[in-house]
């Protein structure tokens, strides 16, 4: 658990973070949203304390992270940024193994780690350890980044728009992986970006920073129905706020018992997927395939619509 | 192409070499260069021993060079060394615009003839290409690769000695060859001071009006200064294939 209290940052007479305290849970996934200049990225780098806090103080796990000198405090932490900062001169195992070698691993362990992550991020060992960054794609570039940031099994992995620099398809994927990854290693991830649809769709608690100062922090559905500022209305968008809404229940959480004619839809999907399916087939119902112990399902255009309003 | 050009490098070391060891075998080559029966090649001293010499001492003032600029570098691109960086880089100029002619004239009465003064003299000559490229790498270092190290965890100093000066050895390998080629053709006024090099040739031809000499002490360092340049090249080529730089 990562407390933050009452931190602030100035340059001279610019407050760059402006008294903000907020909980991150174990196990979970924050984004911290905001325009540029928000402080989001200032926010993030004094956890580990890449930028020193003017005022306040942040705990991990309870402990002050002040307490030990930064750079330790760093190979505890992982940290992956936009445009990944592979190390260009280091081979990609290299690349790597950087923290686990600073923390003074075996050599064994180190190698048995390198190949786990490499096959996490599907990329293959035979093949990819001995390449250098600049023969890799964007791509398996930014997973190597952020292998790298776990190789030492950090309870909490930073990440700073890690995935700015990709192409939506790419970002798509990077995304899953993310995802994936934080469910196997049950890392705490505290991840900033711009993107609102990116906030949506990976953090169990989205934060939101405008001027230095953080607006809101909640649960994703509870910034569209219960917007604490006008500016997170603005952020979230009012156009399309009821498909966002249904974009954050999936179709699993509220099937209704028994068959009904229409397209098949996985379990997973999201209530705007099946909303978007069935009004592309002209279908006032669909059948959901996959949920847990077998037994047919289905959803309706109506109690889709159930859920896309507040309250 | 690329064959070619080994060739050429592999016979103007043979050339090179064979002249040093058996130099009376060129004597038909530049008896025509000289006058009333005087000998044709260079009589005075071991051709070998002189050349010998004088690559020693521009290594060797190279070395110094290398040391002290990419120590100082290093010094002024570090927070705690920033504010040096001016001074430092006054210094450095003083060293390249002030004429090593100059430098022996007043280093002699300081610490005698020989290769002492010469030392000095290249030493200071050869620091800026050194230094502007150490601190021109350094300072250059993608910003992404520097926040990952820092991000990483890495102390100030492992960053310097993993990432930092990895990155920029390229660059300070050139200023090192700059450096290097200069001073080959620099070291010769050494030997108005009596420290020992090929100087020493061209100066017994200016004094005896042998056109012979003179052209041999300039040509052996010519000769020295461009395979120097080319072992140099080859040397960055194999360290920027290691750093992998795009």
């Amino acid at each position: 658990m990562i407390t933050i209290e009452n931190l602030s940052k100035r340059y001279g007479d610019n407050t760059v973070v402006d008294d903000v305290s907020m909980q991150i849970e174990k196990n979970s996934i924050t984004v911290i949203v905001g325009t540029s200049g928000s402080g989001k990225s200032t926010l993030l780098r004094m956890i580990n304390r890449l930028v020193e806090p003017s005022a306040g103080r942040v705990l991990l796990e309870g402990r002050d992270t002040r307490s030990e000198p930064a750079h330790l405090l760093r190979r505890r932490i992982g940290y992956a940024i936009q445009g990944h900062g592979l190390f260009p001169h280091r081979t990609v195992a290299e690349n790597i193994a950087t923290v686990p070698r600073l923390l003074g691993w075996a050599p064994e362990r180190v190698k048995a780690r390198v190949e786990e992550l490499l096959h996490v991020f599907q990329l293959d060992p035979a093949k990819y350890s001995a390449a250098f960054p600049h023969e890799l794609s964007g791509g398996q570039q930014q997973r190597v980044g952020v292998a790298r940031a776990l190789a030492a099994e950090p309870q909490v992995l930073l990440m700073d728009e890690p995935f700015g620099a990709l192409d939506p398809i790419i970002r798509a994927k990077a995304q899953e992986d993310l995802l994936d990854i934080q469910r196997r290693f049950g890392t705490t991830v505290v991840l900033v970006t711009h993107d609102m649809d990116e906030a949506f769709h990976l953090g169990d608690r989205v934060a939101v920073m405008s001027g230095g100062r953080l607006l809101q922090y909640d649960e994703p559905a509870q910034l569209l129905t219960h917007p604490a500022d006008p500016f997170v209305s603005r952020m979230t968008g009012l156009g399309d706020r009821a498909l966002r809404l249904l974009s954050l229940t999936s179709a699993a959480a509220v099937a209704l018992p028994g068959a009904a004619p229409g397209p098949k839809l996985q379990a997973s999907a999201s209530l705007r997927e099946a909303l978007s399916e069935m009004l592309w087939s002209g279908s006032q119902s669909c059948e959901v395939i996959g949920i847990e112990g077998g037994a047919p399902a289905h959803l309706t255009v109506d109690a889709i619509l159930e859920h896309a309003r507040p309250g | 192409m690329m064959r070619t050009a080994t060739l050429l490098r592999l016979l103007a070391l043979a050339l090179l070499v064979s002249f040093l060891i058996v130099p009376q075998k060129f004597a038909p080559v530049f008896a025509p260069l000289t006058q009333y029966g005087a000998p044709p090649i260079y009589d005075q001293g071991n051709l070998l021993g002189l050349a010998i010499a004088h690559l020693g001492t521009v290594l060797l003032a190279a070395a110094l060079s290398t040391v002290v600029a990419v120590g100082l570098g290093i010094l002024v691109t570090r927070p705690a060394g920033r504010e040096f960086l001016p001074l430092s880089r006054t210094l450095v100029n003083i060293g390249q615009t002030f004429p090593p002619v100059a430098v022996l004239a007043v280093t002699v009465p300081l610490v005698g003839f020989g290769e002492k003064p010469t030392l000095i003299a290249l030493f200071a000559y050869g620091l800026l290409p050194i230094f502007e490229n150490t601190i021109v790498a350094l300072q250059t270092t993608p910003k992404a690769v520097m926040e990952a190290a820092n991000g990483m965890g890495m102390s100030a100093g492992q960053r310097l000695v993993s990432v930092e000066l990895p990155l920029a050895m390229p660059l300070i390998l050139e200023g090192i060859r700059l450096s290097l080629v200069i001073n080959v053709g620099t070291a010769t006024i050494g030997s108005t001071v009596a420290a020992k090099g090929l100087g020493e040739v061209i100066i017994a031809g200016l004094l005896s009006n042998n056109t012979a000499f003179v052209l041999q002490g300039g040509l052996v360092t010519a000769l020295m200064a461009v395979l120097l340049y080319d072992a140099m090249v080859g040397l960055e080529r194999r360290v920027c294939r290691a750093v992998q730089v795009e």
